[in-house]
């Protein structure tokens, strides 16, 4: 057992991130909460779980969100420093240790801000009048008469004076949360609100260790593993003698079919894997669908579970006419520039593990079960990784790790991911299939509105109720079972997430058609099932207003009450200077598409700007106008980073991007077989912000992602006029859509 | 059979004994505790691990180290420090140029390559020079505007 590690090693290794006391949280049960916290201050109620005062003269956060490349650290920290009246340089941002932080679940569906910063707004603000009530008692002078700056608390003529700092000793923050102190109004913020930089870019820029994938700790070593020849193949022989032998090789690992390897130097584990891949036999069991017909196939599946999810109005509304279609998703990657990164250990009895999971915990409970262990005694780190979409490799390379560190005598191992172990084995977002039909009146108003959807679960992380949902755990000689395949439910749903329209429709039936089989590996993916949805909900919304004769922006505002909802709708027609009824060359055309995020979450609204090269079929995306109310920006800069990144990941979603295989497996490997946009093809993006700082933040870090599909679709009907309804767009497919006509 | 190489990186003579087939990449991160460079695939096809190998950006996971010999390798934490950062890293953060920042090293020292040798770019040379280099999280105009930024101020 390795146990000559320090708590400095790790903090030198992490960044400088040192934990640096060892209060245990103690999570309140959430049915104890008083009505006025939110939810996750509810669960974990101990002030000082989420705020520490260090008599250095910096304030440790401990949030329960992770940062995955979408810049909510600094958010939080500026939450943080704006109830404390702080400068953003003394807010101490500690990762999620599942030691010492609050547990917040997962870090998902855009709620960094909504739920994990008014958490810590909460506590900020009752921390801050606690602190000043503490010195008032201290100093013998009442609250109202003292001044704070920057930490330091005196009287108006100096003659008395604390600091947090002074006061870190008492521990003033070990006590509940009572929820009985207000926030600062949003007309006194100074530092939320701000274009604040981001705090973790300048360690990126000068090279120095800052992701999983950079730890070096005292007597690591290197694994990497062998996955079957595919999801469920058989291994038959595996003939590993010469390997052992292969230069700096410490263990091979076999368990069942998981195979892995432990080597002193990183491609002396590479090399061995390469060797113990060629020395495996594998037996094929199930053979995978066929690739051209895999949405036939998902639908004809015995048990799927059929769900009238959202429903108004009669049926049988008398219409003048009908407008069908139907709309195809294909399987989508995450596709992060960095594979899948785990190292895990024992650490003072305890295993310990890096990871760059969206859930610590979950990580942590599904770790415990799987290797057998109390959950005391595992203990898991977050660590940044590359970015994270959803739910990619990130927590079975963690597991991966901790079952070779198990088998290497619990010596630390790092272990990352080859590029065809992420592209072969990470979990899909899943093909879909969207059906909608609408009735127009003879005014040419929509009077009814019939939307169905199949897909297989966006579901499929650690932390479930049964089973366990790591890759590794279901190779084992002694396998687990994944957990039950499940339907998220509504509103945040998961394949029906947005499948309910925003607009204002007298009747509608939204039926949502969930597959709990998974012949391709599957599970959360950046918008879940919202981007097929919006996908198709948009793009149908044009096909309808062009059968009405109407503009495409008019007939989504004459179905429009939400004047949030019109807002941006208007502001983005405003800023690309959209003409209703302006003709395409016949090359160039124009896109318009609207969704609220999750139907409850920021409100997008985007115009695309197409040109297509009609021999080729080739689409280029120009340019993407986007307006976004997220209500109050936190960091403005940072809602504008995620809405471009968003546009431009869903245009090469839309372009380009689908999950390839065979019958026998995934055959997408690598940056030939699964494209993604370039710097050539990238759209220039303009995002116009409407703060409303005076209203709670929404969820933004997945709004721009589904109504890019559906622009593009429009931009391409635009210009061509021809309807392209089957994801992605390749120059084959439009052009087969331009022979047809 | 590993053999001693001495490798000029940044500027400094580092002895390594390793196998002459190591790539770069290896040798930088573990050996020589230069994290900059990234492991993103291992088919030099998304440009996570670029260094500069004798003036010219190279893919360091599919350079083998028995292939450098006296020349130069530059990689991200050489070329400037807090204090004087490189006009790239500063510009990189003024425009606040990336979101998760893995494939940021990929980015700044191929576009530093480019600088060496056009130092004013247009904005189409710029996104020809990286169109080898794979950004999944969409920060694409941000880097544009940060190496245009960069070859606008003077070289220090």
């Amino acid at each position: 057992m390795n146990t000559e590690i320090t708590r400095r090693d790790f903090g030198v290794a992490l960044g400088g991130l040192v934990i640096a006391f060892s209060m245990a949280p103690r999570p309140a049960a959430a049915a104890e909460a008083g009505g006025r916290l939110p939810a996750m201050l509810a669960a974990n109620k101990r002030l000082d779980s989420w705020l520490h005062v260090d008599p250095v003269g910096t304030m440790t956060v401990h949030t329960g969100r992770v940062e995955l490349g979408q810049g909510n650290t600094t958010a939080l920290a500026q939450i943080v420093a704006e109830e404390l009246d702080l400068p953003m340089i003394r807010i101490r941002m500690i990762p999620v240790d599942t030691s010492v932080s609050p547990n917040e679940g997962v870090t998902a569906g855009s709620n960094s801000i909504e739920a994990g910063g008014a958490a810590l707004r909460a506590a900020a603000a009752e921390a801050r009048a606690i602190l000043m009530q503490h010195a008032s008692e201290r100093l013998g002078v009442p609250a109202g008469e003292l001044i704070l700056d920057d930490g330091l608390i005196f009287t108006r003529d100096g003659s008395k004076r604390t600091s947090f700092w002074e006061m870190a000793a008492d521990n003033p923050l070990a006590k509940e949360a009572s929820g009985a102190v207000a926030p600062k109004p949003a007309k006194d913020h100074k530092i939320v609100g701000q274009p604040v930089q981001r705090i973790d870019i300048p360690d990126k820029v000068m090279g120095r260790p800052v992701f999983i994938q950079d730890m070096r700790l005292p007597g690591m070593v290197h694994g990497r593993v062998v996955r079957p020849s595919n999801y469920n193949a058989e291994l038959v022989r595996l003939d590993d003698a010469a390997v052992r032998k292969m230069p700096g090789v410490i263990s091979v690992v076999r368990d069942g079919r998981f195979v892995g390897v432990v080597a002193e130097r990183e491609e002396q584990a590479i090399a061995a894997r390469a060797a113990l891949a060629k020395a495996a036999v594998w037996r094929t069991r199930e053979p995978l669908p066929d690739a051209a017909n895999v949405h036939e196939f998902l639908k004809s599946r015995p048990d799927v579970d059929t769900k009238t999810v959202n429903e108004k109005g009669a049926a049988g509304t008398a219409v003048a006419k009908t407008v069908e279609a139907t709309y195809r998703k294909p399987y989508l990657a995450h596709a992060s520039i960095g594979p899948s990164c785990g190292a895990a250990g024992f650490v003072d009895d305890n295993l310990t593990v890096w990871s760059h999971t969206q859930g610590p915990y979950p990580l942590r409970g599904d770790i415990a079960k799987a290797a057998g262990l109390p959950i005391e005694k595992v203990r898991v780190i977050h660590t940044q990784g590359s970015g994270c979409y959803g739910h990619n490799g990130a927590d079975d390379a963690a597991f991966d790790a901790a079952l070779l560190s198990l088998n290497a005598g619990g010596r630390i191992v790092k272990l990352q991911w080859m590029r065809d172990d992420e592209f072969g084995w990470e979990p899909f977002g899943s093909a879909m299939t969207m059906a909608a039909r609408a009735g127009l009146s003879a005014d040419g108003s929509i009077v009814d509105w019939q939307y169905d959807l199949w897909s297989c679960t966006y579901n499929m992380r650690p932390g479930a109720r049964d089973g366990v949902n790591l890759l590794a755990s279901w190779h084992l000689a002694k396998p687990f079972e994944h957990a039950t395949a499940q339907e998220l439910g509504l509103p945040a749903g998961g394949g029906d997430r947005n499948a309910v329209p925003v607009y204002d429709f007298p009747n509608q039936r939204i039926v949502d058609h969930f597959i709990p089989d998974m012949p391709l590996r599957v599970s959360a993916l950046r918008t879940l099932g919202g981007f097929g949805n919006v996908f198709a909900l948009e793009s149908f919304m044009d096909e309808v207003a062009i059968a009405a004769g109407a503009d495409p922006v008019a007939f989504r505002l004459k179905h429009l009450k939400d004047e949030r909802a019109r807002a941006v709708l208007e502001a983005v027609a405003g800023k690309a200077g959209w003409k209703p009824g302006a003709k395409s060359d016949g090359g160039r055309g124009r896109g318009v598409a609207f969704t609220r995020y999750e139907t409850t979450k920021s409100y997008v609204a985007l115009i695309a700007d197409v040109a297509v090269d009609r021999a080729s079929g080739m689409v280029r995306v120009e340019r993407v106008t986007a307006a976004v109310d997220a209500g109050q920006a936190i960091n403005p800069d940072g809602l504008k980073n995620q809405i471009e990144g968003g546009i431009i990941q869903g245009a090469s979603w839309t372009l380009k991007e689908q999950v390839a295989f065979d019958k026998e497996r995934i055959t997408s490997r690598d940056w030939v077989g699964y494209p993604i946009l370039t710097f050539p093809e990238v759209p220039s993006v303009d995002v116009t912000v409407i703060d409303r700082p005076e209203l709670p933040s929404l969820g933004a870090g997945e709004a721009s992602q589904g109504p890019i599909a559906a622009a593009i679709a429009n931009a391409i009907h635009h210009a061509l006029g021809v309807r392209v309804r089957d994801l992605p767009f390749t120059p084959d497919r439009v052009k087969t859509a331009i022979a047809q006509g | 059979m590993p053999q001693n190489y001495r490798l000029r990186v940044n500027g400094q003579a580092r002895d390594v004994t390793v196998e002459g087939d190591t790539p770069l990449l290896y040798i930088l991160r573990n050996d020589l505790e230069l994290s900059g460079a990234k492991f993103g695939c291992g088919l030099a096809q998304c440009g996570a691990c670029t260094v500069i190998v004798g003036g010219a950006a190279v893919r360091s996971c599919r350079t083998e180290v028995g292939s450098i010999g006296n020349r130069e390798i530059a990689t991200l934490e050489g070329i400037g420090t807090d204090e004087k950062p490189h006009p790239l890293q500063k510009a990189f953060i003024e425009e606040q140029a990336m979101q998760c920042g893995y494939c940021i090293n990929g980015m700044i020292m191929s576009a530093k390559a480019l600088l060496d040798r056009t130092p004013k770019p247009t904005e189409v040379q710029v996104k020809e020079a990286l169109a080898g280099n794979l950004c999944r999280c969409g920060s694409h105009n941000r880097i544009v505007r940060a190496i245009l930024r960069a070859s606008t101020e003077a070289r220090t």
